[in-house]
């Protein structure tokens, strides 16, 4: 369906070819993963089938990709409309009209269906995708589960051959994800749709994949094989297959339900050893600063409480009580309890809308409470002047690009300085540990996601506030900027820093957080020790716990330790 | 309903407005307007606006009243609320008064024409509020098709815009700036402008991945045709203003106009012809469509002839001063304007789990 002929593209200000030597065929009816770590132009790879590179991004384009017999060097992107389907990371940046309907009809208004075909094909695709109650809805109104659905519906409509997706469930929760893919697999085993599909969280993909382009590093030919083949080479790998690999199962299990099957003996070894608590361990740990010793001496009762760090009761870093926020007519949270204590990493969860970020907002101060408390060390955040509460308590947002505004990395760290009131060099120093190698001069805009994220990061840390908050952090990461990013919050929380975070990533949060606390509709359900919350929810659980489950196994590293 | 007939019958109403001066009659349509609104608006972003158009003409009315207390009003009047100090002006700026003596009689007539205004204003808010505005461009010739995606792309911007800045300002706060003041802007816009510009391209991408654009083959005699026709008829149009506007053409305006306009037409029918589009549920044009656009334009009509044979009750003068009164039967055909809250069909209701997820337009905070 899809022929590569000895592609490579050359973008016009890089030094060498993004992609180069690839040659390959993608048959029809097939689902296809391209998997690779950042930047080994897997975007570029996809943007080649929809003709969009090089016709839209510019480059040059060298070999032929033929789709369905139709070269891209001759077809613009919009005569292919009727053969591929594309569907971007942001969903929002996709729709052209503003209402469900309308959406889904755009692509075959464009291609010139006749009236009566358009309707019925909607109604279709409103069935399809389970659409049908908001298709009066006006986008904007929709959950991001939601709009990607949308987003994938307007391009079925006109009954491409080829669907591709870029990362289609990174901004989804767990559960959301599940229905974009279970269409997805609908698509490919009911209409034979050939779908193309790169997305770096390997662990929601992998089983679904009739087989697995991978690139191993940019610049090199992709390799193309089973999903079993490829993952036993690939440096990317979802944690079921790490475990796979650690036990020497064969073959390698890709789904948990393979893994189950195999895992009775692990268990058996396993039976009679715990799990340690996610600590410190790897390489060195980064040197992160302390936070200032509870900065609390305001108050009168500071002086009989014991310094943080020494046994007894440690002293709360940020306290919530019965915390309600109301939104408009919608109460975003209700009645919330949450006490966080230094050098404690505590992971929010909950479904797209459930409360998560109004409640790190309400803990920065961008929101005020309209009833209950929030203290962050000992004061009201939304009275607190922003210049004094930065050190306090940071923020890290979803889009870590936000907090950038200078053009090279040195003007930020300067300016982070400035803001912070910390002596010249504090950020710029923060910065060298948490992402070495990086040249004063580079603009923020030419980094990876993970380096972005890294250099947010610094910025906020600059202020050394106890209590460090993070929105999303792993939204667009590859595993190896996932790996660095928990050793540097297991080395910030052993330094005694407080840590929550917001996310969907039920891996990341088995491997830092001390603690798990899920909201839904606004709501605290859960609370309490990662092990206990996580294991018994089947939308929470890591890949490990559900393979080793009813044992309270997280990560790969506890097993491995444990077994060595 | 067509989005068409909710413009019409603002347009009736902003027409009648137009005809009177009465703040009792004037109130009375911008209730008219209200009920409608109230009675017959989704739950959809647009619908917002007729609060913000109620808000602009409060403004309008603000404005024109602190005009007309800074530099004083040709109406004479003899009842002086108070004497604000006059700047001394040179001779070269004679006509030119500021501060000086506020009447009674002007300030009433400012707040009179400022309701005018203002209700005009709000009409208008009533349509954007009922129609959603890219549904009407949907309605144009397929030879607009294309500059009408760019004008309803372009809007969606605005709102993605404000998104963007109150982003942006938050984040300022997190790095512990102040969000307000002349620097804190300059620093937001930049980033703000970026973003508009990079989801624009984002857009532009998909628009093209999707098929937008797609031209059917056209010989080149009817391309000609099409060129020749569109611009002749557009010179006509102009040639035939003028002439209407000038004393001396008046003979030959009204034909030239029309024949421009007939090429322009048939200019815009041919170019239509390399459009591949079809629309899906366009929409009809039918019997309640026919009784809105109607009422509106009743109430417009029955104005118009209140104007006659009761001029005095539509256009109050404010010299003496008195109290306005309500004319009955002008008041009666303004009532006509609530026939659509009767004769639109009742929008859908939001389904109960639509507010839960219609709250946060994004998780960002």
């Amino acid at each position: 369906m899809i022929r590569f002929e000895n592609v490579s593209v050359t973008y016009d200000s890089a030094p060498g070819p993004t992609v180069r030597g690839v040659e390959l065929t993608v048959p029809e009816g097939e689902l296809v993963l391209v998997v690779g770590p950042s930047g080994v132009g897997k975007s570029t790879l996809l943007g080649t089938v929809s003709g969009l590179v090089p016709h839209f991004t510019g480059g040059t384009l060298r070999g032929r990709v033929t789709v369905d017999g139709r070269d891209t060097r001759t077809h613009k992107p919009r005569e292919l409309a009727d053969l591929v389907g594309t569907v971007g990371q942001d969903p929002l940046a996709h729709f052209v009209t503003d209402t469900v309907e309308d959406e889904l009809a755009y692509g075959m208004e464009s291609l010139g269906l006749a009236p009566a075909v358009m309707r019925r094909r909607v109604e279709e695709t409103l069935d399809l995708l389970g659409l049908a109650e908001l298709r009066d809805r006006p986008i904007a109104t929709l959950s991001g589960g939601q709009q990607q659905r949308v987003a994938i519906g307007s391009v079925l409509t006109p009954h491409p051959k080829v669907l591709v997706l870029d990362e289609p469930t990174s901004a989804l929760d767990p559960a959301a994800a599940e229905d974009v893919l279970s269409v997805l697999q609908r698509l490919v085993h009911d209409l034979g749709t050939t779908v193309l599909l790169a997305e770096h969280r390997l662990e929601r993909v992998i089983q679904y994949a009739d087989r697995v382009i991978l690139l191993p590093s940019p610049g090199e030919p992709p390799l193309l094989g089973t999903p079993a083949d490829i993952m036993r080479v690939s440096p990317v790998r979802p944690p079921v297959v790490a475990l796979g690999r650690l036990a020497k199962w064969t073959p390698l299990p890709l789904s948990v339900r393979d893994a189950r099957r195999m895992a009775g003996p692990l268990r058996d070894r396993l039976s009679t050893r715990t799990p340690c608590a996610p600590t410190a361990e790897g390489t060195e740990p980064p040197r992160v600063p302390a936070p200032r010793p509870a900065a609390a001496r305001r108050t009168l009762a500071a002086l009989f409480r014991r310094p943080p760090g020494r046994p007894g009761t440690p002293a709360a870093t940020a306290t919530v009580t019965a915390l309600g926020v109301r939104r408009g007519r919608v109460e975003a949270l209700r009645r919330v309890d949450l006490t966080v204590t230094p050098g404690e990493t505590i992971a929010l969860m909950g479904r797209n809308g459930a409360g998560k970020s109004t409640l790190l907002a309400t803990l920065v101060g961008m929101i005020e409470p309209t009833s209950g408390s929030v203290a962050v060390a000992g004061r009201t955040p939304h009275r607190t002047p922003p210049r004094e509460l930065i050190r306090e308590v940071g923020l890290v947002p979803q889009e870590p690009r936000d907090l950038l505004y200078a053009d090279t990395v040195a003007a930020e760290c300067a300016a982070a300085d400035q803001d912070a009131g910390a002596a010249p060099g504090t950020c710029r120093e923060l910065v060298s540990t948490l992402l070495p190698g990086v040249p004063d001069d580079t603009h923020p805009r030419d980094l990876s996601e993970g380096q972005r994220l890294a250099l947010a990061l610094a910025i906020v840390l600059t202020g050394r506030p106890p209590l460090l908050l993070l929105d999303e952090p792993t939204r667009g990461l590859d595993y190896a900027a996932k790996a660095r990013l928990v050793t540097v919050l297991r080395a910030l929380a052993a330094a005694g820093h407080a840590i929550v975070l917001a996310t969907h990533d039920v891996e990341l949060a088995a491997e830092v957080a001390h603690r798990v606390v899920i909201l839904a509709g606004g709501e605290v359900v859960a609370d309490g020790p990662t092990a206990e919350v996580v294991v018994s929810s089947p939308a929470f659980a890591p890949q490990v716990a559900k393979v080793l489950a009813p044992q309270h196994w997280l990560t790969v590293a506890q097993v491995r330790e444990a077994l060595s | 309903m067509h989005p068409g007939a909710w413009w019409l019958w603002a347009l009736g109403l902003a027409t009648a407005a137009s005809r009177t001066n009465n703040p009792l009659l004037l109130g009375l349509l911008v209730g008219v307007a209200g009920y409608v609104v109230a009675a017959r608006k989704t739950d959809a972003p647009w619908a917002r606006s007729y609060t913000a158009f109620i808000k602009i003409g409060l403004f309008v009315v603000g404005i024109r009243l602190v005009f007309n207390l800074v530099l004083g009003s040709p109406i004479p009047g003899s009842h002086t609320l108070f004497t604000l100090p006059q700047l001394p002006l040179p001779d070269w700026a004679k006509g030119i008064r500021v501060g000086g003596r506020v009447t009674a009689e002007g300030m009433l007539f400012a707040l009179y024409d400022g309701a005018r205004l203002a209700t005009l204003l709000i009409c208008v808010g009533a349509a954007n509020a009922l129609a959603n505005p890219a549904r009407l461009l949907k309605s144009l010739p397929g030879a607009l098709y294309e500059a009408g995606v760019a004008v309803v792309v372009a809007m969606t911007f605005a709102p993605n815009m404000v998104a963007d800045v109150v982003r942006l300002r938050t984040a300022r706060r997190l790095r512990g700036r102040p969000t307000g003041g002349i620097r804190a802007i300059a620093q937001i816009g930049l980033p703000v402008l970026e973003g508009a510009l990079e989801r624009s391209v984002a857009v532009a991408a998909s628009m093209d991945a999707r098929g937008y654009g797609r031209t059917a083959q056209v010989p080149a005699s009817v391309r000609h045709l099409t060129t020749v026709l569109t611009l002749g008829g557009l010179l006509g149009v102009c040639a035939g203003t003028y002439g209407l506007l000038a004393s001396e053409g008046a003979g030959y305006g009204i034909p030239v106009l029309a024949a421009g306009l007939a090429a322009s037409l048939a200019g815009l029918r041919l170019g239509g012809r390399r459009q591949l589009r079809t629309r899906y549920r366009p929409d009809r044009w039918g019997a309640r469509s026919w009784l809105v656009a109607g009422s509106g334009a009743a109430v417009a009509a029955l104005m118009l002839w209140a104007g006659g044979y009761a001029p005095d009750a539509l256009t109050l003068g404010v010299v003496p001063l008195s109290a306005p009164a309500l004319p009955l039967w002008p008041a009666l055909s303004l009532l006509v304007g609530l026939l659509p809250a009767f004769a639109a069909p009742v929008p859908a209701p939001p389904p109960a789990a639509a507010t839960g997820a219609a709250a946060p337009p994004k998780e960002s905070a």
